[in-house]
């Protein structure tokens, strides 16, 4: 490999490959896949939150026409409980999970029983006839009241709602520093609960073959090999008997990272009718059978000096685990622990979570997945702080954050940032911002008592990706590795497969995988496939979240090319009779040093390595190579948004005027998918800040339970995004990059609602609760005046 | 999202589909552009035995003159109310507030009459057809008849409108010369509104001479501010029409629901009346 060759195609705003059948649809998602003699799936849920099941009969859905078989969770018992793969500490209390409930549901939309018939409408008709009869018992919602003597259990066998309580606490203690401090600064935020809508929704596909007890299970899942394995040990279909597919799945953001009810549900059905099944799940059942995000009460307190210097930081969080654990589901805020410090320097971290059952759908991962909370909390109390010592915020920001030439540095939280530019990326956005100019239009508004007035929020982030070290995995209780594996398959015609274990639903890794291997094997663009989401074509994987696919596959796939190299290069040096040492690499091309007309391709290397005829002694007849990358460190990339708000004080309406962001994620593949993926963050970040609620009554029905009462965001909604980029790569892998995934949803919250908050300080407002509704704006004001 | 089971009609013209209403008795809904019934459906919030699509009866369709009356088909899609010169110039008011219904492809669908005779008190054409002082045109088996806006709209989602009657057409006096302005607050470009200010002012020698004002989502109907709308009068500049709006929400009754509680929604009503009568009176 040269470096010339490597600026060919990494760097290159490549239009990518897999649009055209994702965008016209004519591919293969889920639902799409019909197999002879198939049967649809439907599933009764529970419409009360919590509530004994006194009896389940199903047979009268048996009499409706078109109708097959029916199961209760009895029916279906055999079926192991859904696996949490996160115990975060040695004692935490960790309820069955039946995929079907069995004695009593625990949330609105907690599976009861299933009916399989001919097809979709059938099965929806018959699901009227199930007969149950429920004795209600009282939900669980409030986070504190559910720690309280004497609160209603969520799992009565448990006697607590408390799952695990997992401390942190670094240098200094904490008591400490608070009574050297100058100043403390004190504040509650609250996580509002978050519905990941992804644009498909889950579907499930299982064909059995009974005469040889093999299974087939499509899925629009994340994980398609780590969903193999738990469904294994759910169903007990042996490991080798199992093969999953993700064909092409149209979005996440964490909520396919989860092994699911419907999944086991299917093969357990599948396996007892002896026929393939369908369950596609409508919008509206998603809302309640998909796992949800965010949820979690925030207690914060910053200690400093006059000068804005930090010392210390605690944090106590309450979060909100829904009514079971799932994959991660505890592990979520867990992932965020050590991301509250941020970019700042201090001699005291003592941090606290505490996760709690309520009887809601279960909490697990969406888009960010711990990191956004922890920056909200830390950058909403930064501005607090600001104002409580008289600095500008992005002043008091300067003073505390790691200086460019202090890296690499090991935070207080226990990490060490391999590599950041702070200074640069501030320094371009508040250039690009106009940032002094819009300080002097709100000093006017203000002075002129305009009923529109004028914010501007900082939000100076970072956060770990590229998860991840296996060994930090097994410190943290995680039951599974981090690594990633690629294969590199040479075609006879000179053809490249690329062969990953990452399982793109959205992100584009077709494009950029196979920019980053004809870089490295000189081939074209197009003469490179991506093959992935399919446990027998690419068995080694450990899929795609939390901004790892790049950062550890992307790695594995550069490794791998350039075994594949290294191999051709012994067979080009025998076919060319030179020392390998006196052969060139470049554009795909050897050549012997001096006399550059003695050549071959790689294509051609790959022919002759087909044929084998004349190969070196001793040589394996192949030029492909595998690859697995365990990576040393995460990556952490950073950035600085700038949001302007104008926020109508009549109303209590917010505009975005203006969002500038400059993000540092490393060396950048394809400009445009960055461009893309920064684009969509912003778009679910700012979501949070302003539109988005999943709200419950005091039933614990979920109020907002379809697309018109939970309110995603069009482009309508949304500003016009500046983003810029700084470049300082990763020193952590081969690439230098970080990932880019989370990076727009973990920075932009805290910008908007710090925005919201500084344009509202002078009239006497100093937070207002997420999502800052038009109502919640206006009645801050409001009490803030009176 | 699997809708229960229904029959399917689809006649070709006015008086076919009103004897398949009549034959159908109560258990027959009119599918106009869809946008309310496939939700309700979908959702199995209906359960009709017979749905009657009236999507291919021409006569249904198209925006004509009758005098000085502008008379609109009801199955006249919302994307055709909004580009129609005639609408444009004699109903200014339900072209502005037309164009701010849900987005392009609900806009394509999604129809005049439907809109009205699901008497959604969230949807904004109700108000505005109320401060325009329509009159609504019902066919049955008993004939034609003429029902004034002010009668129309009868509770939440339901108008006077008898099971074996369709709406055919909606009868607008033109309102040339008078401002307009149609002042929606709703929380994402795509969502119904919290509140919505339908205005109408005619202007007299810089005063306001007449305002007509129908408000969107302030009670189970819509609604006229009429307290607001006789204090209006007179007033000559944006100090006598805010202290005229203070009576705004005099008379409703809006909902509490996610979007909004009720005294935000009258605090609502208030400021969005002052602007969109200050909006259509040009005093801005």
């Amino acid at each position: 490999m040269t470096d010339q060759a490597v600026a060919s195609e990494v760097g290159r705003a490549r239009p990518r490959k897999e649009d055209a059948r994702l965008i016209t649809g004519q591919t293969n998602w889920t639902d799409n896949i019909s197999v002879n003699g198939m049967l649809h799936l439907a599933i009764l849920r529970s419409p009360m939150a919590h509530a004994r099941i006194e009896r389940v009969d199903v047979s009268p859905a048996l009499e409706r026409p078109g109708v097959v078989a029916a199961f209760s969770g009895r029916d279906l018992d055999g079926l192991g409980s859904l696996p949490c793969a996160w115990p975060v500490t040695e004692d935490i209390v960790l309820p069955d999970h039946p995929p079907i409930a069995l004695d009593e549901v625990r949330h609105a939309g907690d599976p009861v029983a299933v009916v399989v018939a001919r097809d979709r409408y059938a099965a929806a008709d018959a699901l009227e006839a199930i007969e149950v009869d429920y004795e209600p018992l009282p939900p669980v919602l409030d986070l504190e009241a559910a720690l309280a003597e004497g609160s209603p259990l969520v799992h009565s066998d448990k006697g607590t709602n408390r799952s695990y309580v997992w401390p942190l606490k670094t240098g200094e203690d904490f008591d400490s520093v608070r009574r050297r401090a100058e100043v403390t600064v004190k504040r509650r935020y609250v996580h509002q609960r978050l519905i990941p809508n992804a644009m498909e929704p889950r579907a499930v596909v299982v064909t059995p073959l009974a005469a040889s007890g093999e299974y087939t299970l499509y899925s629009s899942t994340q994980i398609p090999h780590i969903l193999r394995i738990m469904m294994a040990v759910v169903t007990g279909i042996p490991e080798h008997k199992l093969r999953v597919i993700a064909p092409d799945v149209g979005g996440g953001f964490g909520s396919k990272l989860q092994v699911y009810g419907e999944e086991a549900i299917a093969l357990a059905v599948a396996r007892r009718v002896g026929r393939p099944v369908k369950w596609t799940e409508s919008r509206s059942e998603g809302y309640l059978a998909t796992h949800h995000g965010r949820g979690m009460i925030q207690d914060v307190e910053i200690a400093a000096m006059r000068d804005g210097r930090l010392l210390g930081l605690k944090v106590d969080l309450l979060t909100d685990m829904g009514a079971y654990l799932m994959l991660v589901t505890p592990g979520i805020p867990i992932l965020g622990a050590f991301m509250y410090p941020a970019i700042y320097k201090m001699d005291s971290y003592d941090f606290t979570c505490t996760g709690v059952f309520t009887t809601r759908t279960p909490t697990d991962a969406y888009r960010g997945a711990g990191r956004p909370e922890a920056t909200y909390a830390i950058e909403r109390i930064m501005d607090e702080l600001a104002a409580e010592v008289d600095l500008d915020p992005v002043e008091l920001r300067r003073r505390n954050w790691i200086r460019h030439e202090e890296f690499p540095y090991t935070t207080i939280a226990g990490l060490t940032y391999d590599s950041g530019n702070y200074e640069a990326a501030t320094g371009k956005a508040i250039a690009l911002f106009e940032y002094d100019k819009l300080r002097a239009e709100q000093a006017d508004r203000n002075a002129r008592g305009d009923t529109v007035r004028l914010g501007i929020g900082v939000s100076t982030y970072t956060e770990m990706c590229g998860l991840a070290p296996s060994r930090v995995l097994g410190d943290l209780r995680y039951a599974a590795g981090g690594w990633e594996a690629a294969t590199i398959r040479m075609l006879p015609t000179g053809k490249v497969e690329v062969v990953t274990g990452t399982s793109p639903h959205g992100q584009g890794h077709v494009t950029s995988w196979s920019q980053i291997a004809a870089d490295v094997l000189g081939v074209p663009f197009e003469d490179v496939e991506v093959v992935h989401g399919d446990t027998k074509a690419a068995p080694q994987g450990m899929d795609t979240y939390g901004s790892r696919s790049l950062v550890v596959g992307g790695a594995a796939v550069h490794h791998a090319a350039q075994k594949v190299v290294a191999k051709a290069r012994k067979i080009a040096a025998h076919l060319l009779e030179a020392s390998e040492q006196d052969l060139d690499f470049a554009d795909g091309v050897f050549s012997v040093k001096g006399s550059p007309e003695a050549r071959k391709t790689i294509q051609e290397v790959a022919f002759e390595t087909f044929t084998s005829h004349d190969l070196p002694d001793g040589m394996e007849p192949t030029i492909n190579a595998e690859h697995l990358v365990d990576p040393d460190n995460f990556s952490y990339p950073h950035g600085t948004h700038l949001c302007a708000v104008e926020v109508d004080t009549e109303t209590g309406r917010t505009k975005i005027r203006s969002y500038v962001c400059v993000d540092d994620v490393g060396r950048v593949v394809n400009p445009m998918i960055v461009e893309g993926q920064v684009h969509g963050g912003l778009a679910q970040g700012i979501a949070q800040a302003l539109f988005e609620e999943a709200v419950y009554d005091e039933e614990g029905n979920l109020v907002t339970g379809t697309m018109a009462d939970y309110l995603v965001p069009s482009a309508a909604d949304l500003p016009e995004f500046v983003t810029e980029r700084t470049e300082t790569p990763a020193t952590s892998n081969p690439l230098g990059v970080k990932g880019v995934g989370e990076a727009g949803t973990i920075a932009s919250t805290p910008a908007v609602v710090n925005a919201i908050v500084d344009a509202l300080r002078p009239l006497g407002v100093h937070d207002v609760r997420m999502p800052c509704t038009p109502e919640r704006v206006w009645r801050a004001v409001r009490e803030a005046r009176s | 999202m699997i809708p229960p089971a229904f029959e399917y009609a689809r006649p070709a013209s006015v008086d076919e589909a009103v004897r398949t209403l009549a034959e159908a008795g109560e258990e027959a809904k009119v599918l106009a552009g869809g946008q309310s019934l496939l939700p309700l459906l979908r959702l199995r919030l209906a359960f009709p035995e017979l749905v009657v699509d009236v999507g291919r009866v021409p006569e249904l369709r198209g925006v004509r003159e009758d005098g000085d009356t502008l008379v609109i088909g009801a199955m006249t899609t919302h994307h055709d109310v909004v580009t129609d010169p005639l609408v444009r110039r004699h109903a200014g008011l339900l072209a502005a507030a037309t164009a701010t219904v849900a987005d392009p492809a609900v806009r394509h669908r999604g129809t005049l009459g439907g809109s009205l005779a699901h008497a959604d008190p969230a949807g904004d054409l109700p108000a505005v057809i109320l401060a325009l002082g329509g009159e609504l045109v019902a066919q049955g088996p008993r004939g034609r008849r003429t029902i004034a806006a002010d009668d129309f709209f009868v509770d939440y989602l339901q108008s006077a409108l008898e099971p074996d009657e369709l709406l055919v057409e909606v009868r607008l006096p033109k309102a040339d010369g008078w401002g307009f302005h149609y002042e929606k607050f709703h929380p994402v470009a795509q969502s119904w509104a919290t509140v919505g200010v339908a205005a109408l002012v005619r202007r007299d020698d810089g005063h306001i001479a007449e305002a007509r004002i129908g408000l969107t989502n302030m009670g189970a109907t819509p609604l006229r501010a009429t307290a607001a709308e006789a204090a209006l009068t007179g007033a000559g500049d944006t100090g006598s029409v805010t202290r005229a709006v203070e009576s705004a929400a005099e008379g409703t009754r809006p909902a509490q629901d996610t979007a909004a509680s009720p005294e935000y929604r009258e605090h609502l009503a208030r400021v969005l009346t002052r602007r969109a009568v200050l909006a259509a009176a040009g005093m801005g």
